[in-house]
């Protein structure tokens, strides 16, 4: 009981808080501006693409979301060494490794969804197997699965050393689903238009637009990301809890007895 | 002992019970079979089939090593066998590398008669100039397979509610092999005028594969099945 507490002392959280404390509430105030930034500029003041007309406004969404995603799954495979490779064996950094995986899984959905409702706008389709699109399918498909992994039950510890191995290993996958695509792309089909994402002829206010929405993406991450990793840690500390509880109750029943018996 | 000879001790042990059981034989190719025929159904066109019988080979492979790979750490748990070698000292990655290599046979096993019945059902050719080719991407395709199905097959083997996750890690993971290997075989039989030096590339990445999961897969096969 004394190892989970310290556990939890830790990640700064007291028990009866929730997940929330001072930094996180002022992390999300200024996330809440950051984002009503990003409508005001992203839905207002930023003009419309003189091809893509108002669609180019979802690109606000879609490329803050993915560079986020994929910091996200950099901070998993961070974590996901920090604790195999480190001594201590801390499980906050697997804790970090799997709230990280989760948030990046989400924004990589949204950035699927806002990329797919993009595509039916610009080129009419909502897929295209463009190389770049594949990779994130299959990017988005690998980290549901390093999630699956972290739910197959066992100790605390188990759980860590599996899924740190299992986020490494997706470092591994990544690059090599990347350049097969690529590769595979590159050879059977004429280049695809796609979105301007690329675009280096930018219009300044579209760039500061983009930027508001990096800027807002990244604070909602931190946030979720602390949000996250307390929750986990509390639930973590439940697991533990839970079973100490249960067989403290199991032997205060055993204790009158042994009272009774006059034995001190 | 070093380590390769406990692998092919491993390995001789898995084709041994294999060739007793004869589950490949009587089970997973009927299955890889009956896979090829109802892509037909599926397909509905012989042109359509001719071109796409390449990919269709690899497929089934997949297909088919899904069940391979929970059939070879099923011999292994049922018993606690797996256990039983770790408790003996043996290195982990002498276990992954033989495991690896008895799929690895059976694997090819498979191929063969996968693409025996391509030619057959989906009239294929196997052209004398692409058999150096075709023999080289089935061997380096091979190696990449076996060593993913062995690496999530320890990973999810012996604990129940865990085999659905097999296909889940293993598909996405082996996506290169099926795109390699599909263009390779293409450029080996010639299908849809592909020629055979444009499948020596693909054979690159078959190769660059199955060396990065050999080695990634033995140095992280013992924390994932260490419990």
């Amino acid at each position: 009981m004394t190892t989970t507490d310290s556990k939890l002392e830790t990640t700064g959280v007291s028990t009866s808080a929730g997940t929330g404390s001072r930094g996180s509430r002022i992390l999300g105030i200024t996330t809440i501006i950051a984002m009503g930034w990003l409508v005001a500029f992203g839905l207002g003041f930023s003009p419309e693409d003189r091809d893509q007309r108002e669609a180019v406004r979802l690109l606000y969404v879609h490329v803050p979301t993915i560079w986020i995603a994929y910091l996200a799954f950099v901070v998993t495979a961070i974590g996901s060494a920090m604790y195999l490779f480190t001594k201590k064996k801390s499980l906050g950094w697997d804790r970090l490794a799997g709230a990280s995986a989760e948030i990046g899984t989400i924004f990589v959905a949204v950035t699927l969804v806002v990329g797919a409702l993009w595509g039916r706008l610009t080129w009419g389709v909502f897929w295209q197997w463009d190389a770049r699109l594949t990779t994130t399918a299959l990017l988005f498909v690998t980290y549901i699965g390093y999630l699956a992994v972290r739910q197959l039950g066992g100790t605390h510890e188990q759980r860590a050393r599996r899924s740190a191995v299992i986020g490494l290993l997706a470092v591994l996958e990544i690059p090599l689903v990347h350049w097969s695509v690529r590769l595979w792309r590159s050879l059977h089909q004429e280049a695809t238009v796609l979105g301007t994402d690329a675009d280096v002829n930018m219009d300044g206010l579209m760039l500061f637009s983009l930027f508001v929405g990096v800027v807002a993406f990244t604070l909602l991450y931190v946030w979720l990301l602390m949000h996250r990793t307390r929750g986990m840690a509390m639930e973590d500390y439940l697991d533990d809890r839970g079973l100490d509880e249960a067989l403290e109750a199991r032997r205060a029943e055993g204790e009158p007895v042994a009272r009774g018996d006059g034995a001190n | 002992m070093s380590v390769w000879r406990i692998a092919r001790l491993v390995a001789a042990k898995d084709l041994r019970i294999e060739w007793h059981s004869r589950v490949l034989t009587n089970q997973v190719l009927p299955f890889a079979g009956v896979t090829m025929v109802i892509f037909a159904f599926a397909l509905d066109s012989d042109a359509v089939l001719e071109r796409v019988a390449p990919g269709l080979v690899w497929l089934a492979t997949m297909f088919s090593m899904l069940v391979l790979v929970q059939r070879t750490f099923a011999v292994e748990t049922d018993d606690g066998a797996l256990d039983a070698l770790r408790v003996a000292g043996v290195d982990p990655r002498a276990i992954f590398l033989g495991k690896a290599g008895g799929l690895a046979v059976q694997l090819l096993v498979l191929e063969v008669v996968l693409l025996f019945a391509a030619v057959v059902l989906f009239r294929q050719t196997v052209p004398v100039d692409g058999l150096v080719l075709l023999v080289t991407t089935l061997i380096s395709a091979t190696c990449g397979l076996a060593a993913v199905g062995t690496l999530y097959g320890g990973l999810a083997a012996g604990f129940r509610g865990r085999e659905t996750l097999l296909p889940l890690l293993t598909l996405p993971a082996v996506a290169p092999v099926l795109i390699g290997a599909t263009r390779a075989v293409e450029a080996a039989l010639g299908t849809a005028g592909a020629v055979v030096s444009d499948g020596w590339p693909w054979v690159g990445l078959l190769l660059v594969f199955a060396v990065a999961f050999g080695v990634g897969g033995s140095l992280a096969f013992g924390p994932l099945i260490d419990e």
